[in-house]
């Protein structure tokens, strides 16, 4: 894997007005990279994605895609980048060859390759059998990948997509999910999105904006050790008397879930539950469950973007993003 | 570029039901004034012809009010075409797919204006077989015919200049015909408000140098002045200059 950087973001900010959308952000994305941006509504992702694109001016700040400025030299850069908005810009009362075609035609791909970057932008995308369908009547689904074929089909260095998985069945949205990590490993990819899930499973490096700022930016693997577990839930046949349980080892709080079962709560780095199982194996509470809860990646975003909240004083324009 | 752009215009107006719609309705319209026209001329023009001191023939009676009727016509139906060419696409968001490609503004512009333009000279050309057909039976004056088919077709190459950039202002198409439409009317009879009386005395008359009405005359009269080709290019000139601003500021600082 190569880590030339593709993508160079520095200081990009966007005004609506007196509101500012994006304020003043700055990353780089490398080749084989798969990066995740993260954030709520309105927090700037697609006035972000929209800069990177060529969509929108940025109101101060530079974007370099494979080492050419998107501002000073907008066709070379543009070449490099597919891009599927939110919405994807289909042309409705095309079918889907002929739109593709069309696609590759503006994207300057030569005609004797067409008929080649056609043909593997709908079998990456799983358009094979409706390439004479008018693109009017697919499903929403099928729309999608066709947006997500229109973003690929010159093969640039940098795709960016814009919330891809909205509107898919999940099978589709694992075959999305896989073929963004296939794109990831020869170019370099940009998702947005709300679920994060889907960032767990897709991306290696995950930025979080939040009214206009970046929040966190960091790879995947730390994010996770972020999600470390804090609290074990117990279930038990024959329960003992609630101070029995608070008085167990290491353990700082506990929650009735009823149903017999409890939500023990420790501090961070301490394994409780060998010493627990042990003990209720002794005193015969007949144990059930017990199972160590992971901290989810939503709570550690709301964790993130809440404590944000109360810090950041920027205006952000209400839209959706 | 500019082609495909314009290629992708014209095949999305014939997939759609108003294209044709359109072409028909004018069609017809205009045969019927044509085939008025003829009779008139049969019947009443040509036995009293040997009157007139000045030669005037078919084309002067039949061709040249056929072509004023589809200038006419063709102001209440440029706008219902060019309506949507870009308002339609900012609605329904895929200008982004243009605005992320490698492609400039001004190709952008001038090949969806160059698509219009394309269905309108196929519009053109399908009336004009009807004067062509009046060869079978006798001549017309070619020279006078052509001169009044460029005259037609620069003025439709206007209106359609026009058109596009009042799509590109807003992104509802029916604002778009709306403005469209009156701006034409606008062009086309704002020398009445030129032509006061004692206006002849030699002052330029601004407001009736700018309606499209003077300038068409001379080519239904068979001049091809350069002043007067040289107002049409000017017109779509500076609408299509209009329109590469107006969509280049979608991405600027608002």
């Amino acid at each position: 894997m190569t880590t030339e950087t593709l993508v160079k973001v520095e200081h990009l900010s966007r005004h609506y007005g007196p509101i500012v959308a994006v304020n003043s952000i700055a990353f780089e994305v490398r080749r084989g990279e798969v990066l995740g941006f993260l954030g709520p509504n309105g927090a700037g992702k697609s006035t972000s994605m929209q800069m990177l694109t060529g969509n929108l001016a940025p109101s101060a700040g530079r974007v370099e895609i494979c080492g050419i400025d998107l501002l000073d030299n907008p066709k070379q850069a543009k070449a490099q980048i597919g891009y599927l908005p939110e919405q994807p810009p289909l042309y409705r009362e095309l079918s889907v060859d002929e739109y593709l075609r069309f696609c590759a035609r503006i994207n300057r791909i030569s005609k004797e390759k067409i008929s080649a970057a056609l043909a593997t932008a709908k079998e990456r995308c799983g358009l094979k059998d409706v390439g004479h369908r008018l693109i009017g009547n697919l499903s929403k689904g099928y729309q999608q990948r066709v947006g997500i074929a229109q973003a690929i089909i010159h093969m640039p260095a940098v795709i960016v997509l814009d919330e891809p998985t909205v509107g898919l069945d999940p099978i589709q949205i694992r075959e999305i999910r896989t073929l963004i990590r296939d794109l990831g490993k020869e170019h370099a990819v940009i998702l947005s999105t709300h679920i994060l899930p889907e960032v767990q499973m897709t991306c290696d490096q995950v930025q979080i904006i939040h009214r206009g700022r970046l929040v966190y930016n960091d790879s995947m693997s730390n994010l996770n050790a972020q999600t470390r577990a804090t609290s074990l839930v117990l279930g038990l046949q024959n329960p003992p008397a609630i101070h029995e349980l608070q008085n167990l080892p290491l353990i700082q709080r506990v929650d009735d879930l009823g149903n017999n079962r409890w939500r023990l709560t420790h501090a961070v780095n301490q394994q409780p539950g060998a010493e627990i199982a042990r003990i209720a194996a002794e005193r015969g509470w007949g144990l059930c469950e017990l199972a160590p809860e992971f901290k989810t990646l939503e709570q550690v975003f709301v964790d993130i973007t809440s404590a944000e909240a109360t810090s950041a004083t920027v205006p952000v324009k209400e839209q959706a993003a | 570029m500019i082609f495909t752009l314009a290629a992708r215009e014209l095949r999305s107006l014939f997939l759609s039901p108003l294209a044709w719609s359109i072409i028909a309705v004018v069609q017809i319209i205009l045969s019927l004034l044509f085939m008025i026209a003829l009779q008139d001329f049969l019947v009443t023009q040509q036995p009293r012809l040997h009157l007139y001191s000045m030669p005037l023939g078919v084309t002067d009676f039949v061709v040249v009010p056929l072509y004023n009727s589809a200038s006419i016509v063709l102001m209440l139906v440029v706008p219902l075409i060019t309506m949507r060419v870009i308002s339609e696409e900012r609605r329904s968001r895929s200008l982004a797919l243009l605005f992320s490609a490698p492609l400039s503004m001004t190709e952008i512009v001038l090949g969806k204006y160059l698509g219009v333009v394309a269905f309108f000279f196929i519009m053109t050309f399908i009336y004009s077989l009807m004067p062509i057909s009046l060869l079978l039976a006798g001549s017309i004056d070619l020279g006078l015919f052509f001169s009044i088919l460029l005259g037609a077709l620069l003025m439709v190459c206007a209106f359609a200049a026009i058109g596009v950039f009042m799509s590109s202002l807003t992104n509802q198409p029916t604002i778009a015909a709306i403005s469209t439409f009156g701006a034409l009317l606008l062009l086309w009879i704002i020398n009445m408000a030129g032509n006061n009386p004692g206006g002849d005395d030699g002052h330029f008359n601004v407001l009736s140098y700018l309606s499209m009405l003077t300038h068409y005359e001379s080519f239904s009269r068979g001049i091809i002045n350069t002043a007067d080709v040289a107002y049409y290019l000017l017109v779509i000139i500076t609408f299509m200059v209009l329109s590469v601003r107006r969509l280049d500021s979608d991405r600027l600082q608002r």
